[in-house]
């Protein structure tokens, strides 16, 4: 489009006010998209500021417990590291749509381990500390996935509305006045040619006046002239008529009619 | 509400990494979330005073490139001395790095790098308090 030849014709005037309303529709479109994004991510990102600060205390809390555990059990450490083997917890992601973006949420997935040490752990002595040591840290667990999934839709609206922004603002401040100017330069144009054939219209039919009047001027004079020469003939002929007559009375002979 | 559907193929479902000090670690291996593939390779890291950083680095870089790891726990000291630079210039969305106190170090949300991120774009400015 930029740098090609415009061609100044209704049809193009036409066809670039349907792109200037289809661009118009789009912007509001993007705009209300946008929008909506928006408000969604402050929600998230107050929600992810709050979470997070209980976060904090909450796996110091959990902490003490290790320290608790490691105490009553002895060689507790090593042997929960030897202990690993597949993960019983695991993450599922489903994804919500807002606005046209897909947003992902993770769940807990717990599942049951046929030869999984973890549970043999505090078999022989401070089982009890360590059982409890595990459900403080299966609960900040599931507030961690918590904040994990916020996080993830955090990171992901930032950067959809940062396009979707930036598209907004092209057609806005781009696209948009770009196709207004074709319109009006179009528009004059027309106009202007317009103007053009009325006063190239308005002259001929001036000329074209002047023209039949001096016509008719002609024409006239031209009959007066011939009327003038008919009459001036005339009187000439008269005169020498009048000539003849004048003389009977002078004229010698003036022969009887009776004889 | 809208939609739901399972947007990873194969098992659907991925795995919590973590890097933290033996007490973090210990903790979190309890309630399950520890693998051990036929390799040898594990999905959690046990840092202390004498884990070289280029393991510390290494691992982290491994951790990002699993695809079936969508969460990484980040003992906020270990993240603070070794690896904010990566995290400042990570942008992905997953995985997800989460920050989280060690039983010495309290957590500092002026710290966290996503939090500040969210900080300024709410308020304009870092946080203050």
């Amino acid at each position: 489009m930029s740098g090609g030849i415009i061609v100044t014709s209704l049809a193009t005037k036409q066809a670039f006010q349907a792109k200037l309303k289809a661009a118009k529709k789009g912007h509001e479109l993007l705009k209300r998209k946008c929008d909506a994004l928006k408000a969604r991510f402050r929600v998230i990102m107050l929600e992810l500021l709050d979470t997070k600060k209980n976060m904090g205390q909450q796996a110091q809390e959990a902490l003490l417990f290790v320290a608790k555990a490691a105490y009553a059990a002895g060689d507790f450490h090593q042997k929960v590291k030897d202990s690993v083997r597949r993960a019983t917890i695991r993450l599922d992601m489903t994804s919500e749509n807002i606005a046209g973006v897909s947003l992902p949420t993770l769940h807990l997935r717990e599942s049951e381990d046929a030869d999984s040490n973890l549970g043999q752990i505090g078999i022989d002595r401070g089982g009890q500390t360590i059982a409890r040591c595990r459900e403080k840290f299966r609960e900040l667990l599931d507030l961690l996935v918590k904040i994990a999934t916020l996080q993830t839709s955090f990171v992901t609206l930032d950067q959809v509305i940062r396009v979707t922004n930036r598209r907004v603002n092209a057609l806005e401040y781009v696209v948009i006045p770009r196709f207004q100017g074709v319109v009006d330069y179009v528009s004059q144009e027309i106009e202007e040619m317009e103007r053009e054939d009325y006063f190239r219209l308005k002259k001929v039919i001036d000329m074209k006046r002047k023209a039949n009047l001096a016509d008719d001027l002609a024409r006239d004079a031209k009959k007066a002239a011939m009327i003038k020469d008919y009459e001036d003939q005339q009187k000439k002929q008269g005169q020498e008529e009048d000539g003849q007559e004048e003389n009977i009375l002078d004229e010698g002979e003036d022969p009887d009619i009776i004889v | 509400m809208a939609s739901k559907k399972l947007i990873r193929k194969g098992e659907g479902s991925s795995l919590i990494s973590i890097i933290g000090d033996e007490d973090t670690v210990t903790g979190f291996l309890l309630t399950g979330i520890g693998e051990r593939n036929t390799k040898g390779e594990t999905n959690f890291l046990i840092v202390d005073s004498t884990t070289p950083q280029k393991t510390i680095e290494e691992t982290f870089k491994r951790f990002l490139k699993t695809p079936n790891i969508s969460v990484i726990l980040i003992n906020q000291h270990i993240a603070e001395k070794e690896l904010r630079p990566f995290i400042n210039e990570y942008d992905g969305i997953i995985p997800t790095i989460l920050e989280i106190p060690s039983k010495d170090v309290p957590y500092d949300p002026k710290k966290d790098t996503v939090l500040q991120k969210a900080t300024k774009l709410l308020y304009g400015q870092e946080s203050q308090d």
